[in-house]
């Protein structure tokens, strides 16, 4: 087995992430708070969803469905955004400790 | 295959004004130096104005319903355009002062005056006019926050309201429907029983 990919647990882990100051927090909640805003919707009016609510529906509809546009709008910032976001506030916060 | 509804257009019109909230949100949050760490973050959304400005251009070309339709979509690709580009260059730092940030409030303005301006119904008229009205005035309203900025950059208020008013811009325009009544309204010139 190559010692190149073999590593011992405690240095493979890497340091340990501080706990999260509440910017930490705010950031990582907008994406799954959009995505639950979404999800809600679709719940609450599910005539808003062409899967569900076929009739008269056409193309445009099947591709921009109003909820399922928000669960993808908090995907994508989940995604792309939030996690660098997250570690520059984390490297700003520890800078500024020193 | 036939263009999409008008509602439709405004539905992902309302996604992509959702994400750029989202972006101006967590630069209220982080502050601005922690969120310019990294250039396509911190062009993300001047750029988003400017595209959007361009897609708004297309709209006005295509669009043929009214000449006040024509003039409303025209201002306000005009205006988001001015508005990203100015933001461009405070990012670059060609522009320094936090006073730039009066261009953003009189886009903001201009934009709503023009949504006002060129709903000639009535709020219950139908769903689409009362939205018309409400958007209008949430954009004529949130011009403070970029006048906020210009005056007291560092208020966490101005940038948060700013932001805030793009999530809310979102939401109304998910709300929107072609045909639909308000609170029960509808009127009989929109399809509906009611005058």
């Amino acid at each position: 087995m190559s010692s190149e990919i073999v590593r011992p647990i405690t240095r493979s882990r890497g340091r340990r992430r501080p706990a999260p100051t509440p910017r930490v927090l705010a950031i990582e909640a907008l994406a799954p708070l959009t995505i639950v805003g979404g999800v809600v919707w679709a719940i609450a009016q599910p005539y808003r969803v062409a899967f569900i609510h076929r009739d008269g529906k056409g193309v445009y509809d099947y591709l921009f469905q109003p909820p399922l546009l928000v669960v993808l709008v908090g995907v994508v910032f989940g995604l792309l955004i939030a996690p660098s976001l997250v570690r520059d506030l984390l490297e700003a916060d520890e800078r500024a400790e020193g | 295959m036939s263009a999409p509804r008008a509602e439709i257009a405004h539905w992902i019109t309302a996604a992509a004004i959702l994400f750029v909230g989202l972006l101006l949100l967590a630069e209220a949050i982080v502050g601005p130096e922690v969120f310019r760490r990294r250039a396509w973050r911190a062009y993300a959304w001047p750029v988003a104005a400017v595209v959007g400005g361009v897609f708004l251009w297309l709209i006005a070309a295509l669009s043929t319903f009214s000449t006040l339709h024509l003039i409303a979509h025209s201002l306000w690709a005009q205006a988001a355009m001015i508005a990203g580009g100015v933001q461009i260059a405070v990012i670059r730092g060609s522009l320094t002062s936090p006073r730039w940030s009066l261009v953003t409030a009189a886009a903001l303005f201009l934009t709503g005056a023009s949504f006002l301006i060129h709903e000639q119904n009535g709020w219950l008229f139908s769903r689409s006019a009362f939205l018309h009205h409400l958007i209008g005035w949430v954009l004529v309203a949130s011009a403070v926050f970029p006048v906020g900025q210009a005056l007291r950059p560092r208020r966490l208020v101005w940038s948060t309201g700013f932001a805030l008013t793009f999530v809310v811009v979102a939401i109304l325009l998910f709300a929107d429907r072609d045909v639909a009544p308000i609170f029960g309204h509808l009127s009989e010139f929109a399809g509906g029983d009611t005058p």
